[in-house]
């Protein structure tokens, strides 16, 4: 029997699922899978500094908008930082990820220390954030994750043409008169949206896995984009939906856990699927 | 009108001057670049398209990129794209007609139909549902060749049409360059091999970061010329 809790997070999940797995597509395409990670990381000290600056406040240093918007703008700082470093020509880009996703990472652990020492009990659920924690998903974030998915399906549906160009020759359809920049900045911010809505259910580390296991298993399977894309968003949905019903059945697995294990298997599958 | 008219063009890499004060109209026809490894041959492709900065002038047709745009063809070099993009040869030569799509990216029939009339125009018609990933060089050569076709440009740029491809390919190409110059196209090509210059182009742009000379094959392309061009160690 399935409780009325259990169904939240299932619905949350799932909806996570699709919204990530549409837009981990064209990351994967991309090649912006690493950066996306370095996105997840840098969010930390941003959330930290929500919390930080919640306390001072007086407001509730628990309420998850606000340390959601402290995350987006971290991420996009450490999005501009690693573009700034590569821009200098003195690091390669794959450096610059390292050295900005460990650097925000450090702070931001840093950071929850700090908060850790204060009184009321500031930090409770802040260090959720770095390994997820989908289980305490409130009706009100799932119906969040449903629009959030709404709103990604509608863009990449609608950017199609655009993003499939972009993906795979950004020349050729700069010729062409595609605003490649503008193209590349709207991909971009798809990706720090998903990344910043997945961290309370499946936690900074785990959270480009939702972008890039069903996006690669998709590519697997099938010979062309809107196949790919499609199944993609189908196998994040999915991924979603066993992995809450998994950990729901498990007390003590971690949702976002679960969801990355389920896509995982569905990856080695489709990996086996293909060799034989 | 030339379809390509450029004006002191400076290029550079960093301090490094890549192309210096290159002044070259092209003439209509087939037209070949030409120069030693590191000449700056893709360097003024990509200048001319705007793909990398660049200082001067640059006119096609007589008007500017922008204005002219549904106009040129390009061909990049083959290594520049990801070959295990989930794309049939088709959909790639219709991402040429990407400009005139739907907004969800389902062609309408009369594009698809002007795709694989380009498709078969380079011999590709019945490997138009095959996976990219899965065709040979040579192939995929002509699959980006069909994608400029599709284009309908009266100018065309490419970047080694004929590099790395196999002799049947190379005959094949070469004969849809004909045919786009006896149509009234122009096509400015960078090119490698030298004992085949006089055969298939009318016109060539010798290139060694600066213009070495330009003009008919007849009157440009001599043993002198070519040794200025590449120095003394190729002068055969």
């Amino acid at each position: 029997m399935i409780t009325h809790n259990t169904l939240v997070v299932v619905l949350g999940c799932a909806a996570l699922g699709v919204a990530a797995g549409a837009v981990g597509c064209f990351a994967l395409l991309r090649g912006r899978a690493l950066l996306a990670d370095a996105m997840g990381h840098a969010a930390l000290p941003g959330v930290v500094a929500a919390a930080l600056l919640g306390a001072w406040w007086g407001t509730d240093p628990r309420a998850l908008p606000p340390l959601l918007i402290g995350g987006a703008i971290a991420g996009a700082l450490g999005l501009w930082a690693v573009q700034a470093l590569s821009a200098t020509g003195r690091i390669r880009q794959d450096a610059a990820i390292a050295v900005v996703l460990a650097s925000f990472y450090a702070l931001g652990v840093v950071g929850l220390s700090v908060v850790q020492a204060m009184p009321a009990g500031a930090q409770a659920g802040l260090s959720h954030f770095i390994l997820g924690q989908a289980a305490t998903m409130r009706a009100e974030d799932a119906w969040a994750a449903g629009l959030l998915a709404l709103f990604c399906l509608a863009s990449t549906v609608a950017l199609f043409p655009r993003l499939r160009a972009l993906c795979f020759d950004a020349e050729f359809a700069a010729l062409q008169g595609l605003n490649i920049r503008r193209t590349d900045a709207a991909l971009m911010g798809l990706i720090l949206l998903v990344c910043i809505a997945g961290l309370p259910a499946v936690g900074l580390v785990l959270v480009v896995a939702l972008l890039v296991l069903p996006a690669a298993t998709a590519r697997m399977l099938n010979q062309r984009l809107p196949g790919m894309f499609m199944a993609s968003a189908a196998l994040g949905g999915i991924s979603g939906v066993l992995g809450a019903l998994l950990s729901a059945g498990h007390a003590g697995w971690p949702t976002g856990a679960a969801v990355v294990l389920v896509g995982t298997a569905f990856f080695v599958a489709s990996l086996m699927l293909r060799r034989a | 009108m030339a379809p390509l008219s450029i004006n002191h063009l400076n290029v550079f890499y960093g301090e490094t001057p890549a192309l210096a004060d290159i002044c070259w109209d092209v003439a209509p026809g087939l037209t070949a670049i030409i120069g030693p490894n590191g000449a700056g041959k893709s360097t003024l492709l990509k200048a001319a398209l705007g793909l990398i900065p660049s200082t001067g002038e640059v006119r096609f047709f007589g008007t500017t990129l922008d204005a002219a745009r549904a106009r040129i063809g390009y061909l990049p070099q083959r290594a520049s794209v990801d070959w295990d993009f989930p794309a049939s040869a088709l959909d790639v030569v219709a991402m040429a007609r990407t400009p005139r799509t739907r907004w969800w990216g389902a062609l309408p029939r009369r594009e698809r139909e002007a795709a694989r009339a380009a498709l078969a125009e380079v011999g590709m018609a019945a490997l138009a549902e095959r996976p990219i990933g899965q065709l040979s060089g040579g192939q995929q050569q002509r699959v980006f060749l069909a994608r400029c076709l599709a284009q309908e440009a009266d100018l065309l740029l490419m970047d080694e049409p004929l590099a790395a491809v196999d002799a049947a390919t190379e005959r094949e190409i070469i004969k849809v360059l004909q045919k786009l110059a006896t149509t009234g196209r122009s096509v400015v090509a960078v090119h490698h091999d030298l004992a085949s210059v006089p055969d298939i182009f009318e016109h060539a742009l010798m290139l060694n970061g600066r213009v070495v000379a330009a003009g008919r094959v007849a009157d440009v392309f001599t043993p002198a010329m070519i040794t200025t061009t590449y120095g003394a160690g190729l002068a055969a």
